[in-house]
C-alpha cells in the first residue's frame, strides 16, 4: 500500500467528462440505488472513470461527486482509502506483482527483476516510454499458482524469471498476451497428472479420502493398539 | 424498556439507547474520545470498551452497543481496564509527547485519560509518524501529528455545520484529517471543532500560545455580538479577556458558539475609548469626566428639549437604555429610538417583534418560510437549529429573499417581495405547504423590515402566518429574527419615540435640517453619520468607531465583558452578562455614566444602585423581574394589523449582514475578524499564513 498523497494531485488542469457510452453506464449505476442513497454509487463510478482515464484525477473526483450528489471530500476519502484507485497517472499497462509470503517464497522477486530487466523500472515507477507502471500488490488470492502478477484485469500465474521476461517482452513488442497460468496449467489443476482423487468417485470408497492412520486404510490393523 | 445492569446497578433504558447512554443515565462515566452525544456514532477510538455478558468473550465498544434486556455490563472490570490500557498504548504510539508546548495541555482528554489508563513508559521503539499541518483558515490551527482520528471534527462539520469540507483520507497509518484541496473551512461555526477535538490537533489560532487554562479566571456570561444571546464563558487573565468558550444552554446554543462570538474578543483590546474626550477647534482632546459631563450638561440644558434626541445602538444594555430614556423624559424630549436600522416594529405589540416560537421550538415546527433573512450570517446558532430540524426530516423550508447557501436545501421562492401577496392570499404553491403543516413557522428577518415598505412586509407576513394556521393556542409560528443584541431590550424598556417624538429617520432628518440640535448616541455606530449635519453629538460607547469619530463629546463606556448588564435576546429571553474584567482607563459602566450625567444636569435620577436600576426595569416590564432571568416570557399574539400596511416595493430583500465577521464596533476592531474578512469575504487565500515580511 502506498501512502496517501498529501494533497490532491493534478489540479483541475485536465477536464474530465465521461464518454457518451460511459455516461450511460454511469447513469445506470446510479439508478441502481434509491433516491438519497446515490452515495453508494461512488465506488463503481470511480472505477468506471479510472477505466476511461487510467487514474483518478481531481477532475474525476469532482465529476463523480457531482453525479453522486456528495461533497468532493467524500469521494476523495473513498478514492484514497482503496488502493486499487490510482491517484497518479500510470502507464498503459499496470503490472501489479504480488509480493506477499506465498508468492515471495515461490520467487516473486524474480518477477520484479524480470520487469526491471525488460522495462528498466522499479516498484512504484512508470517506464520512460509510458508503457508500464510496476506496483507491488498485497495478496491477490492466487497463491495456488504463485508467484503471480495482475496486469490490467487479468492474472498471470506460475511466473518464473524466464516466463515473466517472455511475458513482458511480448507486452513490449505489442504481441498478444495470454492470461492465466504461464506454465500451461488449466486453472489450478496440478501440473502433469493427478496426484490425488485418483480413485473412481463412483465406488463407495472412491470419493472418500481415507487417512493412512484410519482403520479403514489398506493394510491397517483393526486395532491400532 | 430493556433493563440491564451496569457495574451492578440496575438501569432501565429506552430501547435503542446505547450502553454508553444508559451508563450516563446513572452517572457512570465511560471514557471516550470519538463519541459525542450531539454527533453521529463513529465507534473508532475504542476507548469505551466494556465487558458485556451475554456476548462474545471480548470487550465491546459501549458507544455503539445497543442495550438489550438482561444485559450485564462491567465498566471497571479487569478485562475492560486492560482493554482500555491497550487502546491507550496504541493511541500514544504515534502521539507526540509535546504536551509542554501544546495549547491543549491542561484541558486535554488524552492527557487526562492517559493519567488513568496510560503506562509510564512506552514499549514502542520505532519512529513516530509525522503529518503535515493543514490550512483550515484563520481560526483553526492544526498540529495534525497529534490527531488520534476520532473524526469528531469531520462529523461536526458535516452534520451540525452542514458544510462537508473535512474528511479523513487514506487508511491505516496513513490516515489524515484534511479539508478538500486544503481550503479554509467556510463555516461560521468552525471554532467549535477546536472544542470538540479531544487532543491538541485542532487548537484556536488566535489564542495560540497566549495562556494556559489554569492561569485564567472563568466567568459565566452571555454573548451580545448577535441577537441570539449564546451562553458563554469568558476566560480572562489579569485584566485581559483571553478567550470565550460556549457554555451549555439547551434553549439557545446547545453547546456551540458562532465564530464571531468566540473570536472577535481581540477587538476588546483595540480602538478602546479609555477616557472622555471633548472636541475643540475641530479635534478631539482628552478631558476629565467633570469637564466632559459639564460640557454635555451645558449643551443639553441650553437646547430646547424638543431639539434634543437620543439613539441607542446595537450593543446597548437595558440598564443604560432605561436610564437614558428616563433622562430624556426628565429633560422633556420625546425623541429617542433604539431601532437605529429603522426596522418597522410596533413597540406596543411584543409578539410582533419577538421570535415567538423560541429557538428550541424550531425543532417542533414542521414547515418554515424565511422572509428576507439570511440566518446563516445573521444568527449562525439559530441556523444550526434550523439545520438540526431539517436533519430530522419532514421539514420543507422556503426562502423568500437572497439566495445564499444556508447549509440545508431550501425551496427558493425568488426574491420579489410581491410574492408575499400571492403567499398571503393563498395563490402560491408554498402556501399549501405551510397550510398542510401542523406547526408552520414564518421567520421574518431584518432584511425585510428595515426597508421603506417594512410595514407592508410585516403586514403581509403576519396575515400569512394567521391564514396558514401558524397562530394557535400552543404554537405561535411567527418569529422576527433580530440582528442586534440591544434591539429587543430597547423595545422592552420602551426606548422608542414618545408622544410626538421622532424615530431614527426623523432624528437624522431633523439633525440634518437643524431641527435637532443635540444627538445623544448610546453606542449607535451603524447610522449615517453624515446625516447628523451640524448637530452636537454626544457619543457614549466603548470603541472608537463611526460614532466616536463624529462625536463632539465622548463618554467612555464598558463593553459586555466589563459590566454586569441586562440584554434580551431575539426570543425575548432576559439574560445578564457578568463583569469579567474592568473597563479600561477611566471608562465606566454605562448606567453609571448616565446617572452621573443626570446629576450634572441637576435632574438626578432616583436610581443610584444597579439593584435600583433593575427594579426600575422590572417596573417597566415584568420580563425584567429577577425570577425571569434566562426565561422567555411568552407574548400574546394579537391578530391586528394596525400600522402594518402600505404598498410593497419591488426591490429585492437584502440581508443587513453583508459581512458576518464585521457587524459591530467590537468585531470591526478585531484583527482576527479582519483576517476572516480577508479570507472569507474578500477571497484572499493564504491570509492565515504569515511570511514574516508582511509587517
Amino acid at each position: 500500500m502506498s501512502a496517501a498523497p498529501k494533497t490532491i494531485p493534478g489540479a483541475a488542469d485536465r477536464p474530465f467528462a465521461f464518454t457518451a457510452e460511459n455516461q450511460a453506464e454511469a447513469e445506470r449505476l446510479i439508478a441502481k440505488y434509491p433516491e438519497g442513497r446515490t452515495r453508494s454509487a461512488v465506488l463503481p463510478l470511480l472505477d468506471l472513470a479510472q477505466r476511461q482515464e487510467g487514474w483518478v484525477s481531481r477532475a474525476v473526483v469532482e465529476a463523480v461527486a457531482k453525479m453522486a450528489g456528495v461533497a468532493p471530500i467524500m469521494v476523495w476519502e473513498v478514492a484514497t482509502f482503496y488502493t486499487m484507485y490510482n491517484l497518479e497517472p500510470i502507464g498503459r499497462f499496470h503490472i501489479e506483482v504480488c509480493t506477499n509470503l506465498p508468492c515471495w517464497l515461490r520467487g516473486s522477486e524474480d518477477v520484479v527483476r524480470a520487469a526491471r530487466d525488460v522495462f528498466g523500472v522499479d516498484i512504484g515507477q512508470t517506464s520512460a516510454d509510458g508503457l508500464v507502471t510496476l506496483s507491488q500488490a498485497e495478496c491477490l488470492g492466487a497463491c495456488v499458482n504463485a508467484p503471480m502478477a495482475q496486469i490490467g484485469d487479468d492474472y498471470y500465474e506460475d511466473l518464473t524469471y524466464d516466463r515473466a521476461k517472455a511475458l513482458f517482452t511480448a507486452m513490449k513488442q505489442g504481441r498478444t498476451m495470454h492470461g492465466g497460468s504461464q506454465a500451461g496449467r488449466r486453472c489450478s489443476a496440478p501440473e502433469g497428472t493427478l496426484t490425488t482423487l485418483t480413485t473412481d468417485p463412483t465406488t463407495p470408497e472412491g470419493g472418500r479420502w481415507i487417512a493412512d492412520s484410519s482403520p479403514a486404510a489398506p493394510g491397517a490393523t483393526a486395532d491400532p493398539r | 424498556m430493556p433493563k440491564l445492569t451496569i457495574d451492578g446497578i440496575e438501569v432501565e433504558a429506552e430501547a435503542g439507547m446505547t450502553v454508553m447512554q444508559a451508563a450516563d443515565l446513572v452517572g457512570i462515566e465511560i471514557p471516550r474520545f470519538c463519541y459525542h452525544e450531539r454527533l453521529s456514532i463513529a465507534g473508532n477510538c475504542r476507548m469505551c470498551l466494556v465487558e458485556v455478558k451475554p456476548g462474545p468473550p471480548k470487550p465491546q465498544a459501549a458507544c455503539a452497543l445497543p442495550v438489550a434486556e438482561g444485559m450485564q455490563v462491567w465498566t471497571q472490570s479487569d478485562l475492560a481496564r486492560k482493554a482500555r490500557k491497550g487502546v491507550m498504548e496504541f493511541l500514544l504510539i504515534n502521539h507526540p509527547l509535546d504536551c509542554p508546548i501544546c495549547d491543549q495541555g491542561g484541558e486535554c482528554d488524552l492527557q487526562d485519560q492517559a493519567m488513568v489508563f496510560g503506562s509510564d513508559r512506552s514499549r514502542y521503539r520505532e519512529v513516530k509518524r509525522s503529518v503535515t499541518e493543514k490550512h483550515l483558515g484563520p481560526l483553526v490551527k492544526t498540529a495534525m501529528t497529534r490527531c488520534i482520528h476520532c473524526t469528531r471534527c469531520v462529523r461536526f462539520i458535516r452534520e451540525v455545520a452542514g458544510v462537508p469540507e473535512l474528511g479523513m483520507i487514506g487508511r491505516g497509518e496513513h490516515a489524515e484529517i484534511t479539508s478538500y484541496v486544503e481550503q479554509a473551512l467556510t463555516s461560521e461555526l468552525s471554532g467549535n471543532i477546536v472544542d470538540l477535538c479531544p487532543v491538541g490537533a485542532l487548537t484556536s489560532a488566535p489564542y495560540a500560545f497566549h495562556a494556559r487554562p489554569w492561569e485564567l479566571h472563568k466567568v459565566e456570561s452571555i454573548d451580545v455580538l448577535d441577537a441570539v444571546g449564546s451562553a458563554i464563558r469568558v476566560d480572562a487573565r489579569g485584566n485581559a479577556v483571553m478567550r470565550v468558550l460556549p457554555r451549555l444552554n439547551e434553549d439557545i446554543n446547545e453547546e456551540w458558539l458562532a465564530d464571531k462570538s468566540r473570536h472577535a474578543i481581540d477587538g476588546l483590546r483595540y480602538q478602546r475609548l479609555d477616557r472622555p474626550y471633548v472636541r475643540e477647534n475641530g479635534t478631539l482632546r482628552p478631558a476629565s469626566w467633570e469637564e466632559a459631563l459639564a460640557t454635555v450638561a451645558g449643551r443639553l440644558l441650553s437646547a430646547d428639549p424638543d431639539r434634543v434626541a437620543a439613539l441607542a445602538g446595537d450593543l446597548a444594555d437595558a440598564e443604560a437604555m432605561v436610564l437614558l430614556k428616563d433622562l430624556m423624559d426628565a429633560l422633556g424630549s420625546p425623541h429617542r429610538d433604539c431601532r437605529q436600522d429603522g426596522a418597522v416594529l410596533d413597540p406596543h405589540d411584543r409578539a410582533s417583534w419577538l421570535f415567538n416560537p423560541t429557538i428550541a421550538g424550531i425543532e417542533d415546527a414542521d414547515a418554515l418560510l424565511i422572509i428576507g433573512a439570511d440566518p446563516r450570517r445573521e444568527a449562525p446558532i439559530l441556523n444550526a437549529r434550523i439545520r438540526k430540524r431539517y436533519a430530522m426530516g419532514g421539514f420543507p423550508i422556503g426562502v423568500l429573499g437572497p439566495a445564499t447557501d444556508l447549509t440545508y436545501p431550501v425551496e427558493d421562492l425568488g426574491n420579489d417581495p410581491h410574492t408575499l401577496r400571492a403567499l398571503s392570499s393563498g395563490s402560491h404553491a408554498f402556501w399549501r405547504v405551510l397550510t398542510e403543516a401542523e406547526r408552520p413557522l414564518v421567520l421574518v428577518g431584518m432584511g425585510a423590515l428595515t426597508r421603506d415598505d417594512g410595514a407592508a412586509v410585516m403586514g403581509y407576513a403576519r396575515r400569512l402566518a394567521e391564514t396558514v394556521g401558524a397562530i394557535g393556542d400552543d404554537w405561535t409560528g411567527f418569529g422576527v429574527l433580530h440582528t442586534a443584541a440591544a434591539r429587543v431590550g430597547g423595545l422592552e424598556v420602551g426606548f422608542v419615540p414618545g408622544p410626538g417624538g421622532r424615530d431614527t429617520a426623523g432624528i437624522l432628518e431633523g439633525a440634518g435640517s437643524g431641527a435637532v440640535e443635540v444627538v445623544y448616541l448610546l453606542g449607535a455606530d451603524e447610522i449615517d453619520m453624515d446625516a447628523l449635519g451640524e448637530a452636537f453629538v454626544i457619543y457614549q460607547g466603548h470603541h472608537g468607531d463611526a460614532g466616536a469619530n463624529r462625536a463632539d463629546v465622548i463618554l467612555p463606556g464598558a463593553a459586555y465583558t466589563e459590566k454586569t448588564a441586562t440584554y434580551v435576546n431575539t426570543e425575548g429571553r432576559m439574560q445578564r452578562t457578568w463583569l469579567t474584567v474592568h473597563p479600561p482607563g477611566e471608562a465606566r459602566e454605562d448606567w453609571k455614566i448616565i446617572r452621573a450625567l443626570s446629576s450634572a444636569l441637576e435632574k438626578p435620577l432616583a436610581q443610584g444602585t444597579l439593584e435600583a436600576v433593575r427594579a426600575r426595569l422590572a417596573a417597566i416590564s415584568p420580563i425584567f423581574a429577577p425570577g425571569n432571568e434566562g426565561r422567555v416570557v411568552p407574548a400574546e399574539y394579537r391578530a391586528t394589523h394596525r400600522g402594518f400596511s402600505g404598498r410593497l416595493d419591488g426591490a429585492p430583500f437584502v440581508s443587513p449582514v453583508s459581512n458576518y465577521y464585521q457587524t459591530d464596533p467590537i468585531s470591526r476592531a478585531s484583527r482576527t475578524m479582519a483576517a476572516c474578512t480577508d479570507v472569507y469575504i474578500n477571497g484572499k487565500t493564504g491570509a492565515g499564513k504569515r511570511t514574516g515580511t508582511d509587517g
